[in-house]
C-alpha cells in the first residue's frame, strides 16, 4: 500500500484579524506591539462589571468578506460565549458566534493543477482575539499581554474539499488576496493577523472520512504545507501499521518538522456555548447589505481578466500580480504615469519579484508608489537612462524611495544621448581597440558587441547604447 | 427633629428653607451608624470620615453660591456588587476580598454628577446569590425590626441600613428579588426597574440577562427621585433602552381610581403564610375602596417561574464567574503546583458555598447533552411567561402579589435547606424572566411586628403605572408613621 491509496481530506479554519482601528467590544487600539498591557481597558481586561459594546465596523468588515466569497448574508445574527479557561482569555469565555453566523454557505475558485476548482466556505463569523502570553525568564513565571485581546478576528471555516498540501496553499492565497482587496485584513502572516487551523484526514476511497488531526495557529505557507505533508505520512503510516489516528489537536514544531499531541482527552473541552446575554441580536436589512455590496472593489479574479483583455497581459503573470492587492494596485497607479502596460508589467515580474524574495518582503512592505515606478518606466521609454541604470534605479527605490529623476540626477545617472559625445567616445575604444575592428571586418559581429560594452564602461553604462550601436557600426563600415 | 428619620425630599425640603446643612446631615448619618452597626452590621465598607469631609466641601460650595443641584450633599449607601472607584467592591466575597475598581460604575458617574455622598458599601449575599444576606463572607447582616430575623437579600445590607436609618436611601441590584425581598423584610420600599432602564455598566454580573439596579428608599417618592436619576440609555451598555427621560416623581397622583388591578391566585395559594395573604387582601380591599378595578386571574405559567429561574441565572452565573480565576486580580492560592491548580484552589478557597453550588448547577445546565433539556427549555419557558405576561397586561394596568409568602425568617433558619431559600424568591422571579419592573412597598406588620411586603408588578417600562399606584396606598396606609421600628 502507498500513499496514492488514500484520499487525503483538508479542511481549513481560517483566522484573519480585521484592520479597525479599534477593538471589537471597546475603544482600545488595535495596533500590534506597544508595551505589554497599553492598549487595555477595564473591558478588554474583563474588570469586574465591565460590559460589551459591538464594534459596528466589525460587522460591516465580516459582511463584505463575506459578500467577496459568494455567502449568504445572515440578517438576523447574534454573539455566542465560548467558555473555557486559559490566562489570555481574561473572561474565561471568548464572545463568538455558535449556531448564527454573519455569513454562511460560500465558495471560493482556486487553481489547481487540473484546472479551476470551487472550495465552498461552511460559513465566517466574528470573534475577539485572546490576549499573549509571554514564557520567559520573569523568574520560572509567564507575564499575560493583553494587548491583543479583544482584537476582532473573522473565523472562515471551509467544507472539508481541499485534497493536498497544494490546494491548500492555493486556497489560503486565494482567501488573503481577496482579504487584501476588500482591505478588511492586512493579512501580515509574521504578525500572526492570518493565521489557520488545519484539520487533515485520510482514508481509502472506498471507505468513509477518516478521523481527522487538528494543527492549530499556523502562520506561514511554508510551515502550512510541510506540516501537511508530514501529517498525511504519518497518518498513512499509523493505519498501514493497523493503527487508529486519534481525533486530537496537534502543534507543528517547525525545529523538528513534527507533529505533537497538543492535550490529553482527559481534557477534552466542552465550551457550554450559549447566547451572549450582554449583546443585543444583530439585525442587517437588506438595504445595509445592499450598501455595503455596492462599496466592494473590483475583485482580483475580475481585474485579471481585464489585465489579460486591456492589457495583453500573459495569465501566468497576470496571476502574480493580482494575487497581491498591492501589487497589483502598484501595477495600475504605474501605467497610469507612464502609460506602458508592457514594462510595468516586466519590471514587476522580474526585478521587483526578485527583490522581495531575495529579501523575504511581502508586497505590502514596498517602500515606493506607483508614480515612482511609473517615472522610471517614462525615464526609460525617452531615452534618459538606460534600462541597465534603470535596475539600479529600482534598486534606490527600495533603499530609499524618492523621485527618480532626483536620484539620476543626484548620482549623475544621466545617459549621454550627445551625438557629439557619443562620437568621441566611439573614437576613443575604437583607438585602443584596433583587433576588434580588425575582427569584425574578418566577419566576426562578435566584436561589436564588445566595443559597444567597452564603451558603456567607460561611460558608467550612462551612454545611450542604441547611439552607440549605431555609431559603431558607421565607423567600422567605413 | 431626628434627621436621620426623613425621607431625602424631607431633607431636600429642609436644606431648601437652610433649617438644616448639608454638613449636619452627614454628621448625623455617621452618628447614627457609629450607633447602629454594631448591631444591624449593613456594611462591608464604612465612608463616614471621607463623606464628612466631602459634606463640608459641598457646603462650602453651596454657601458661595455654586452648587445648584438639587440633590447636591445628599449621603447613600451603595451595595458592594456596584463598582466604585477608589473604594473596595468586594460582592461580600473571599474572591474579591481587596478588590479595589479602576472605574466607577454608570450609575456611580450618574450619582457623582449629582454630588451625592457615598457613606459606604454596603453587605450582601456574595455575588447576590442568595435571600438572606447569610452568605456573605465578611458578615450576618441583621434585620432592623428584630436582630434576631434576616433582613431578607440579597440586597440585604441595602435594605437593612435604610430601614435603620443609616443612610437615607440606597441603591440595590435586583437578580429574582434582591431588591424587593429585602425591602419586604426590612419594611422599606425597593423598586426593580424594567430591564434595560437602568445601565448594567460597573454592575459585577451575577445573570447578566435578569440583573438590574434599583433603588432602595423610605418611601415611594424617594423611589421616583431616585429613579430618576440612575435611570436612562448608556452607550456602554447595549442592553439599555435609548429612550426620552422622565421625570418619575410627577406620576404619583394619589389616585387609582378607575385603575385596573390583576391579582393572580397562584401567589395566594400554596406556601403563602396566613398573616401575609390577610394583609394583602386588607390591601386589596383598599384599592377597591379608593376607586380602583381589582380581579382575580390566571398566571399558572407562574409556576415554572422559579425553576426557569434558577437554570438561566446560574448558567449565565457559571460563565460570568469565570473571570474570577486568581489570574488578574481577586484572590490567588498561595500555593499551586501548576497552572490547573492555581484554578482550581483558587476558586475552591475564594467562592463559598452557595457560589459554587449555582456555578456547579449552572455549568452543569450548559454542558453538551443536557443543553438541550435544561437551559434550551427554559429559555422557550422564559417566552411563555413573557407571553402570559403580555396577555395579563392587555387586561390589567398592575398586577399585585405578595413580595414573599412569608416574613423575616430567623437567621439560620434555612442555612441547611437551600431549596427552602430558592422558595423566597417565588414571588418575585417571574418579574425578572419577564424583564418587567416590580415595586414592593410595606402594607403592614404581622403579629411578631415584622413587616409584610406588597408587590406591584407592571408591563415594559410602565414604571410610572407601579409609582403612581404604590404611592397612592402608601398615602392611605401611612406604614412609615403607624409602625415606627424601636
Amino acid at each position: 500500500m502507498s500513499r496514492n491509496d488514500y484520499q487525503v481530506i483538508i479542511g481549513l479554519e481560517i483566522h484573519a484579524e480585521l484592520s479597525t482601528k479599534t477593538k471589537i467590544f471597546c475603544s482600545c487600539p488595535t495596533e500590534f506591539g506597544g508595551q505589554p498591557n497599553t492598549h487595555v481597558c477595564p473591558v478588554c481586561m474583563a474588570m469586574p462589571g465591565a460590559l460589551p459594546v459591538l464594534n459596528e465596523k466589525v460587522v460591516e468588515y465580516a459582511v463584505k468578506a463575506g459578500l467577496a466569497t459568494n455567502c449568504e448574508i445572515s440578517r438576523d445574527s447574534k454573539n455566542d460565549r465560548k467558555n473555557y479557561y486559559y490566562p489570555d482569555l481574561p473572561k474565561s469565555y471568548q464572545i463568538s458566534q455558535f449556531d448564527k453566523p454573519l455569513c454562511e454557505n460560500g465558495y471560493v475558485e482556486i487553481d489547481t493543477k487540473n484546472g479551476k476548482k470551487k472550495i465552498r466556505l461552511e460559513r465566517i463569523h466574528i470573534e475577539e482575539d485572546a490576549g499573549k502570553l509571554n514564557h520567559d525568564d520573569f523568574g520560572g513565571g509567564s507575564l499575560v499581554d493583553l494587548n491583543r485581546a479583544g482584537v476582532p478576528l473573522i473565523e472562515i471555516v471551509s467544507k472539508p474539499d481541499l485534497r493536498s498540501a497544494e490546494e491548500v496553499e492555493s486556497y489560503m492565497r486565494k482567501i488573503k488576496s481577496i482579504l487584501e482587496y476588500i482591505e478588511v485584513s492586512d493579512c501580515k502572516m509574521q504578525e500572526g493577523s492570518l493565521r489557520a487551523d488545519v484539520n487533515v484526514s485520510v482514508h481509502k476511497p472506498e471507505e468513509p472520512f477518516g478521523t481527522r488531526t487538528e494543527m492549530k495557529n499556523m502562520n506561514s505557507f511554508r510551515s502550512i504545507t510541510r506540516a501537511i505533508e508530514y501529517e498525511i505520512e504519518r497518518q498513512i503510516d499509523v493505519l498501514e501499521d493497523g493503527g487508529k489516528i486519534e481525533q486530537e489537536t496537534l502543534r507543528w514544531d517547525d525545529v523538528s518538522g513534527k507533529t505533537f499531541s497538543m492535550r490529553d482527552k482527559e481534557d477534552a473541552q466542552d465550551y457550554r456555548y450559549f447566547p451572549e446575554p450582554d449583546l443585543v441580536a444583530i439585525k442587517l436589512s437588506e438595504e445595509y447589505i445592499e450598501n455595503i455590496k455596492n462599496t466592494l472593489p473590483e475583485l482580483p479574479e475580475s481585474r485579471k481578466q481585464r489585465y489579460l483583455q486591456e492589457y495583453e497581459l500573459s495569465e501566468k503573470d497576470a496571476n502574480i500580480i493580482t494575487a497581491s492587492k498591492y501589487l497589483s494596485d502598484l501595477f495600475e497607479s504605474a501605467i497610469k504615469v507612464c502609460n506602458n502596460p508592457k514594462s510595468v508589467n516586466n519590471w514587476i515580474i522580474s526585478d521587483i519579484s526578485r527583490i522581495l524574495n531575495e529579501t523575504e518582503t511581502e508586497p505590502i512592505a514596498i517602500p515606493f508608489d506607483g508614480n515612482q515606478l511609473g517615472k522610471l518606466v517614462i525615464l526609460i521609454d525617452n531615452g534618459t537612462i538606460s534600462s541597465s541604470i534603470g535596475k539600479k534605479v529600482l534598486e534606490e527605490l527600495f533603499e530609499k524611495p524618492r523621485d527618480p529623476e532626483d536620484i539620476i540626477k543626484e548620482k549623475g545617472w544621466i545617459q549621454i544621448s550627445d551625438e557629439g559625445a557619443i562620437k568621441e567616445i566611439v573614437m576613443k575604444i575604437l583607438e585602443a581597440n584596433p583587433q576588434s575592428i580588425a575582427d569584425f571586418k574578418a566577419g566576426k559581429d562578435r566584436a561589436l558587441g564588445f566595443l559597444v560594452g567597452q564603451a558603456m564602461k567607460e561611460t558608467k553604462g550612462k551612454a545611450n547604447p542604441k547611439m552607440l550601436n549605431e555609431m559603431f557600426l558607421e565607423e567600422l563600415k567605413k | 427633629m431626628n434627621i436621620t428619620e426623613l425621607t431625602v425630599h424631607e431633607l431636600q425640603e429642609k436644606i431648601k428653607n437652610k433649617e438644616l446643612t448639608i454638613t449636619e446631615i452627614t454628621k448625623a448619618y455617621a452618628d447614627r451608624i457609629n450607633e447602629k452597626e454594631k448591631d444591624v452590621q449593613s456594611f462591608i465598607t464604612t465612608l463616614t470620615d471621607e463623606a464628612i469631609e466631602k459634606a463640608e466641601e459641598i457646603q462650602a460650595k453651596i454657601d458661595k453660591g455654586e452648587i445648584i443641584g438639587d440633590l447636591a450633599g445628599i449621603p447613600i449607601g451603595i451595595k458592594d456588587n456596584i463598582c466604585t472607584k477608589g473604594v473596595k467592591t468586594t460582592c461580600a466575597s473571599k474572591m474579591l476580598e481587596n478588590f479595589v475598581s479602576p472605574y466607577d460604575a454608570t450609575v456611580m458617574d450618574k450619582i457623582n454628577n449629582e454630588d451625592m455622598i457615598n457613606l459606604g458599601k454596603l453587605n450582601m449575599d456574595e455575588f447576590a446569590m442568595g435571600g438572606s444576606t447569610e452568605y456573605s463572607y465578611f458578615k450576618k447582616t441583621k434585620n432592623p425590626w428584630n436582630l434576631n430575623k434576616v433582613p431578607g437579600g440579597s440586597s440585604g445590607g441595602s435594605a437593612a441600613a435604610v430601614a435603620a436609618n443609616m443612610v437615607p436611601w440606597a441603591l440595590g441590584s435586583d437578580t429574582g428579588g434582591s431588591i424587593r425581598q429585602p425591602a419586604s423584610f426590612c419594611g422599606v420600599v425597593g423598586l426593580k426597574p424594567t430591564y434595560g432602564l437602568v445601565s448594567r455598566y460597573g454592575l459585577v454580573a451575577f445573570a447578566s440577562s435578569l440583573d438590574q439596579i434599583g433603588p432602595i428608599t423610605k418611601d415611594v417618592t424617594d423611589s421616583a427621585m431616585l429613579l430618576n436619576i440612575i435611570a436612562g440609555h448608556d452607550e456602554r451598555d447595549t442592553t439599555s433602552e435609548d429612550m426620552p427621560k422622565k421625570d418619575y416623581t410627577k406620576c404619583l397622583k394619589n389616585d387609582v381610581k378607575g385603575l385596573k388591578i390583576g391579582v393572580p391566585k397562584e401567589f395566594f395559594a400554596e406556601g403563602i403564610n396566613q398573616e401575609v395573604k390577610e394583609t394583602l387582601e386588607k390591601t386589596i380591599q383598599e384599592y377597591k375602596n379608593m376607586g380602583a378595578e381589582v380581579e382575580e386571574f390566571s398566571l399558572d405559567i407562574a409556576q415554572y417561574s422559579l425553576a426557569t429561574y434558577y437554570i438561566i441565572a446560574c448558567a449565565e452565573a457559571s460563565s460570568n464567574l469565570g473571570r474570577f480565576d486568581g489570574i488578574r486580580y481577586g484572590y490567588r492560592t498561595p500555593e499551586f503546583k501548576n497552572l490547573k491548580e492555581l484554578y482550581k484552589k483558587s476558586r475552591t478557597e475564594g467562592f463559598g458555598d452557595e457560589v459554587k453550588r449555582r456555578i456547579i448547577l449552572g455549568t452543569y445546565v450548559l454542558s453538551s447533552g443536557y443543553y438541550d433539556a435544561y437551559y434550551k427549555k427554559a429559555q422557550q419557558v422564559r417566552t411563555l411567561v413573557m407571553n402570559e405576561f403580555n396577555k395579563a397586561f392587555e387586561k390589567y394596568d398592575v398586577i399585585l402579589t405578595p413580595t414573599s409568602p412569608t416574613v423575616a425568617f430567623d437567621i439560620g433558619s434555612k442555612l441547611d435547606n437551600p431549596l427552602e431559600m430558592y422558595l423566597s424568591d417565588i414571588c418575585t422571579v417571574s418579574v425578572n424572566i419577564a424583564g418587567l419592573p416590580g415595586i414592593s412597598i410595606p402594607v403592614g406588620v404581622d403579629k411578631q411586628g415584622m413587616p409584610i411586603g406588597m408587590q406591584l408588578i407592571g408591563n415594559r417600562f410602565q414604571e410610572e403605572m407601579i409609582l403612581n399606584a404604590a404611592y397612592t396606598i402608601e398615602q392611605k396606609l401611612k406604614f412609615r408613621e403607624n409602625y415606627k421600628l424601636q
